[in-house]
């Protein structure tokens, strides 16, 4: 599967997580900064919060709903500025059609913004196949890439679980880099080497994070602005959509991205928000000469019309990430996928299948964090609770034991009278560290999780008072 | 020339079964949507009060800002490029430069005290590039500037490079104080009225917000990463 990550089974991962000491500790602050940061710009600064909630919900249900007809649109008009459309509705289809781009090009330089589609669908594999250097030039992805393809593990800052020591062993193995692990030092590095390869590159591969029927549009939201330069500097571009990923004008595009760069990272807008429109036109210097737009489906109509449906709305601000206890405790590798988090626990099994990804859904303690600050009113929780359900129907019985997943996940549900102290529960969840973990010194609560056991239906009111506390930064509940 | 599409049909009549319907071939209305919290933000508020909300905002986007009247603008610019360094200057070709004073500046007193400017002439092709790529300092006019998240627009054509706003180390944008609205929805609402009536929008439109930035190393912000290291903003008094 190209949406997976490592080769280990889930309950290995999930040890390795709990004791990555770094990156548990990488994990908790970074949820607390950006969760912070998210509630600073949605709810407290915008104080119609569940009006922009209810509006980014209609939005995306609308077009879900005609989709077909969007798509269509769409096409027409990147076709009417001389775009290339192409729709492909296997990741091998796009993939192909990619090849041909590339070798019809000769291509051998080629740079990508971030792009969770061209994740999923391998395309750096493929490339790679073809004697393409294929360079990632967001940086914390640029990061990854140069440490061996070490797997990302956010969907919005990949490279959450290195700590700057290791950036700067890598940099130092990689590009003979000479100088401290001071960030602004390893940015400025990153800079002057992306620097030569954007001016060399033959082809720009870039995500889309919404495209708009009406002009044939698509737009790229970064703060480094290394997209600008990958649509700006190569001949050719080519653009990798998920076929949801679109909105009917420029109006609705507006909401959907002051939602995601809010939700996203805190800020009322990146610093670069880039809404490009076919190739270069007839004068025009810079910007690509040649515009493909590869439009795909991999799995998604099988979850369109159905009880997932609503997953698809999702603008992948990685708000629900943030929130989420699970993953504060197991980290983003732990859930295998490219997409961790309660959207992955979510869009994984969907996408990769339940053979490989049946414990997924487990991964939650269904507390309703996520529900309750998507931005678009995905019922997450509910999602997992129904993918549950699924598989219980299918195999039996749970794949995992919830009740030792709960222990596992350092949320202490032992019994279920545990649930109803919800003051015992958010230290041993908030701070990894603290000299009681029972985690770490713990009798390995991961070996008996074969054994599947009756779960004791989770208390939500107390897991909701936790995060109401916590929403309101009350760290010493 | 007309683009090509691939593999459509068969596609969306997917969908179309997914969804448990025909393809749709009627053309759709756009929905009245139940829900508009958008036009809500800063309703009403004067150009006055967008600039002071503009100004508040730059101290979050690590972006100098001044606000002057046009007579200073030749004064103002040269301190701003003397304190970033000097040249190389890559400006867009654009007649408003000039209109606004920056003639004597830029074709004369600046190349006297050796610092280049250069203006982009698509005649000369790619070289355009080159001088970006090696310019201290870019210059660019916003055409609608979002008050609320310090935001300024541009967009590209023939004469106005879309490499001038990121290539060079530093960036000035010129902000008229008339292109002040409240936030992004004003600038989506107005560039689809241009589309509705000439059927076209740039091939590149830039919403730029302060410098380039980065969190991915410890969620450490540095700023300056692909694009500019700095950037300032002067609005000038247009009004
Ligand atoms: S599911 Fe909702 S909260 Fe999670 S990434 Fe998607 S839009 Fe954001």
């Amino acid at each position: 599967m190209a949406i997976k990550i490592g080769t280990e089974q889930f309950k290995e991962r999930v040890d390795n997580g709990i004791h990555d000491d770094f990156m548990r500790g990488a994990v908790a602050s970074a949820q607390d900064g950006m969760s912070m940061k998210r509630r600073a710009a949605t709810t407290e600064d915008l104080g119609n919060w569940e009006e922009w909630r209810n509006h980014g919900e209609e939005i995306r249900q609308h077009v879900l709903e005609h989709l077909d007809y969007y798509l269509e649109q769409l096409s027409e008009n990147v076709a009417k500025r001389g775009g290339h459309v192409f729709f492909a509705q296997t990741k091998e289809e796009a993939n192909d059609y990619i090849r041909s781009v590339v070798q019809k090009k000769s291509a051998k330089n080629i740079v990508k913004s971030k792009s969770m589609m061209t994740e999923e669908i391998s395309l750096n594999a493929m490339l790679e196949e073809e004697d393409c250097e294929v360079i990632e030039t967001d940086l914390g992805e640029y990061i990854l890439q140069l440490d061996e393809h070490d797997p990302p593990s956010h969907i919005v800052a990949p490279a959450l679980h290195k700590n700057r020591e290791q950036v700067r062993e890598v940099f130092e193995k990689k590009l003979g880099y000479t100088k401290s692990s001071n960030p602004e030092e390893l940015a400025y590095q990153a800079r002057v080497t992306l620097r030569e390869k954007f001016l060399a590159a033959d082809i720009g591969i870039t995500g889309c994070n919404f495209a708009v029927a009406e002009t044939g549009s698509f737009c790229l939201v970064t703060n480094e602005g290394n997209a600008d330069l990958v649509t700006a500097l190569p001949k050719t571009q080519i653009t990798v959509m998920g076929m949801e990923r679109l909105v009917p004008t420029f109006e609705e595009m507006e909401v959907l991205v002051s939602m995601l760069t809010r939700n996203a990272v805190g800020q009322k807008l990146t610093s670069y928000i880039t809404v490009l429109t076919g190739p270069r036109e007839e004068l025009d210097v810079d910007g690509p000469e040649e515009f493909h737009l590869v439009i795909v489906d991999n799995g998604r109509s099988k979850i369109l019309g159905g009880e997932f449906q609503s997953v698809l709305q999702c603008i992948r601000c990685a708000a629900c990430i943030n929130v989420c206890p699970v993953y504060r405790h197991i980290g983003g590798h732990s859930y295998g996928s490219i997409y961790p988090g309660p959207i992955g626990a979510v869009l994984t099994p969907l996408l990769g299948g339940y053979d490989e990804y049946k414990e997924l859904p487990y991964a939650s303690t269904l507390c309703g964090a996520c529900t309750e600050v998507c931005p678009v009113k995905i019922p997450l929780h509910n999602l997992l609770h129904k993918h549950r359900e699924v598989i219980v129907e299918k195999e039996g019985k749970a794949p995992v034991s919830e009740k030792l997943l709960m222990k596992a996940y350092g949320l202490g549900a032992a019994s279920p009278a545990l649930y109803k102290i919800g003051s015992k529960i958010a230290p041993a969840a908030m701070n990894p560290f603290t000299s009681g973990d029972k985690i770490s010194k713990g009798p390995g609560p991961l070996k008996a999780w074969t054994e599947a056991r009756e779960f004791p239906a989770p208390n939500k009111e107390r897991f909701r008072d936790w995060f109401k506390n916590r929403e309101k930064g009350d760290k010493k509940l | 020339m007309i683009g090509t599409i691939h593999n459509r049909e068969k596609f969306l009549n997917q969908i179309a079964s997914s969804l448990n319907r025909p393809r749709i071939s009627e053309p759709l209305e756009r929905p009245n949507w139940k829900y508009q919290p958008q036009y809500e933000v800063f309703k009403g508020a004067s150009q006055d009060e967008l600039l002071e909300i503009l100004k508040e905002h730059c101290k979050k986007i690590h972006t100098r800002i001044h606000t002057i009247d046009l007579t200073e603008l030749p004064a103002v610019m040269n301190e701003v490029v003397t304190e970033y360094g000097g040249g190389p200057v890559v400006t867009w070709k654009d007649e408003r430069f000039s209109k606004w004073g920056l003639d004597s500046l830029m074709k004369e007193k600046w190349p006297s005290k050796n610092i280049d400017v250069f203006e982009w002439d698509y005649n000369l092709g790619e070289e355009n590039v080159h001088k970006a790529e090696n310019a201290n300092v870019g210059i660019t006019i916003s055409e609608i500037t979002l008050a609320e998240s310090g935001t300024v627009v541009l967009f590209s054509d023939k004469d106005r490079g879309r490499t001038v706003s990121f290539l060079p180390a530093t960036s000035i944008m010129l902000i008229p104080k008339s292109s002040l609205v409240p936030r992004m929805t004003q600038a989506a609402v107005k560039i689809r009225e241009m589309y509705q009536e000439t059927g076209h929008v740039a091939s590149c439109i830039n919403f730029i917000t302060g410098p380039s930035n980065s969190a991915d190393i410890e969620l450490n912000l540095v700023v300056g990463v692909h694009g500019p290291i700095k950037a300032t903003y002067i609005v000038i008094n247009d009004l």
